[in-house]
């Protein structure tokens, strides 16, 4: 039996790591191609960079206008999240503790939603909102955020206020707390696990989102992806230079994961289970 | 007095949020309706055409291959990401020491974006296992993936699971780690075999993950642009799109908002539907606890 387990273990690790491989062999051919030359690459793709060249890097940063689109992308994804946060937290609590019906609608139609398609709205969308995105299109997309992203983290913090006690805010509104400062100062602290679901959630659909930002945003507001699909487009030819944008690309992601890793499986699984 | 504080209450906490997510997607959902029905030309209406544009959605044949590539596109991936990615909360679950790194590996393709995605692999098919195939002559590799409708359709199938399978993952590991440790102790110690466990025990027991994990997978395969734009852009000759692509060409390439919209309502529906209809047969084999 003990002999049966231990192959076992054996096998799950085998499988492991062939998989693992796997899954993490795309980026290592970018990582080893961003710093040869081309006729290297062409010559043979898997080998190791025999002479590093950065120049790669150079090129890639100057032409994607790197620090333009993560500066852009920054701005644009800790805004939307930032407003989510509060407008949804805000939401939420007035919909789990006002028991009417109409709160009990208003949380259908956010669930209800949630189905909807962006695909299916974006084409009378861009007609209605051309002039407001031409007037600023970065506040347009964060206002768009906001609009799309409220339905799914409104729910999620649904979920988690509904277990905080009731006699809490009546405590606070006893000791003579108005609504706001009871929220902001003893329910909102309380809600930091479902705070860090809601903001990793979102960040992650703001960051990679490619869609929306191509249909809303111009050359000088581009986002990350954006400009990376674009560069890539252009320059596909120069592999190498090709390979080191798209290693620029996905740098701050992987910190960020890496810096918040905890955080980021905890998250998604609270999000997953509701 | 009592109504006024409600009303106060509300315009403090709910009004705001309330009044965006009105404007930017109740109405032109409503909108989006009406205008199907209407000779929208993307500015303006003139008149009620009746079913016109749903009728001209449904002649048109690149409409109906998109539906085809779609709904096989979905059915497939569908399948293999759920299986991989089951397999991949079994190995991380098992008592290996290294599982946080196979998980961490497993993982990150999903925090990149599908674009960013699509073009590494466009580098993968297009570039270098070309050249690879070159140099050690492997017949499979020699002609780029991409550039046939039937193998770039496995190549999207492959992107797609590789990114979507890590967040699949984390939804079974969460089915997995709450099932009771009692539960698998008692089958344990009645002599249950692993393999039995799993699938008397185990998987009934965490119905609830595939429930979910079955409808993020297919509301994602209806809703895939990302990797479809920058892996294979629709080609070869446009026989790659899928619904989405097809719907955005359609609209913003060929100005055809009216045919456009319609196929996006269809398309709606679809998703709908099929959410539906997966959700209620899921339940079913939800375990009440």
């Amino acid at each position: 039996m003990s002999q049966q387990r231990r192959l076992g273990k054996k096998i799950t690790f085998i499988v492991g790591g062939i998989l693992a491989f796997a899954y993490v062999f795309p980026f290592f051919l970018v990582f080893v191609n961003a710093l040869k030359l081309k006729p290297d690459i062409l010559a043979n793709p898997l080998s190791i960079p025999t002479s590093i060249t950065w120049d790669n890097f150079n090129q890639a940063l100057t032409k994607m206008n790197f620090f333009r689109s993560l500066t852009n992308s920054i701005i644009i994804t800790v805004l939307s999240v930032s407003l989510l946060v509060v407008f949804s937290s805000m939401l939420a609590y007035y919909l789990s503790r006002t028991k009417t019906n109409l709160s009990k609608y208003i949380f259908l139609i956010l669930v209800a939603s949630m189905i909807v398609p962006f695909q299916a709205l974006m084409i009378p969308f861009m007609a209605r909102f051309a002039q407001f995105v031409s007037w600023n299109n970065r506040g347009a997309l964060i206002f768009f955020y906001i609009g799309f992203g409220v339905a799914l983290s409104t729910f999620l913090y649904h979920g988690f206020i509904s277990n905080i006690p009731t006699e809490i805010d009546e405590a606070a509104s006893i000791d003579g707390a108005s609504d706001m400062v009871a929220f902001w100062k003893i329910i909102f602290p309380m809600m930091r696990p479902i705070t860090a679901t809601v903001s990793i959630i979102n960040a992650l659909w703001i960051w990679n989102d490619f869609l929306l930002p191509r249909l809303v945003l111009t050359n000088e507001t581009q986002t990350l992806p954006l400009s990376t699909y674009l560069f890539y487009g252009q320059y596909s030819i120069e592999y190498g230079q090709a390979m080191a944008g798209l290693l620029l690309a996905v740098i701050p992601i992987i910190i960020f994961y890496l810096a918040l890793q905890r955080q980021f499986i905890a998250g998604i699984s609270a999000g997953a289970v509701k | 007095m009592l109504r006024a504080r409600a009303a106060k209450k509300f315009s403090k906490f709910a009004l705001v949020p309330l009044v965006i997510f009105t404007i930017v997607l109740v109405i032109p959902f409503v909108n989006g309706f009406y205008y199907t029905f209407t000779d929208w030309d993307g500015f303006e209406t003139t008149k009620f055409v009746g079913f016109d544009n749903y009728v001209k959605s449904f002649k048109d044949p690149t409409f109906w291959a998109t539906l085809r590539f779609t709904t096989l596109f979905v059915v497939v991936s569908l399948v293999i990401v759920n299986v991989v990615a089951f397999g991949l909360a079994l190995i991380v679950t098992s008592n290996l020491r290294s599982r946080n790194v196979l998980r961490t590996f497993f993982f990150v393709p999903n925090l990149i974006g599908g674009v960013v995605l699509g073009v590494i692999w466009q580098f993968v098919f297009n570039s270098a296992l070309v050249a690879l195939a070159n140099k050690y002559d492997w017949a499979l590799f020699k002609e780029s993936w991409l550039q046939d409708t039937h193998k770039a359709f496995w190549a999207l199938i492959i992107v797609t699971v590789w990114q979507s399978s890590g967040y699949m993952m984390i939804v079974y590991i969460t089915g997995l780690v709450s099932i009771e440790q009692e539960v698998l102790e008692a089958s344990q110690i009645d002599g249950a075999s692993p393999l039995r466990t799993l699938l008397t025990i185990k998987i009934p027991l965490m119905a609830q993950a595939f429930t979910i994990a079955l409808f993020l997978t297919l509301r994602g395969g209806f809703m895939a642009y990302d990797v479809n734009v920058a892996l294979t852009g629709g080609g070869p000759f446009r026989t790659t799109e899928l619904i989405s692509l097809h719907i955005f060409q359609d609209a913003f390439a060929n100005g055809n908002f009216g045919t456009g919209q319609s196929k996006a309502v269809v398309m709606f529906i679809i998703v709908a539907m099929a959410a539906l209809v997966q959700v209620t047969i899921s339940k079913r084999y939800e375990v009440q606890r």
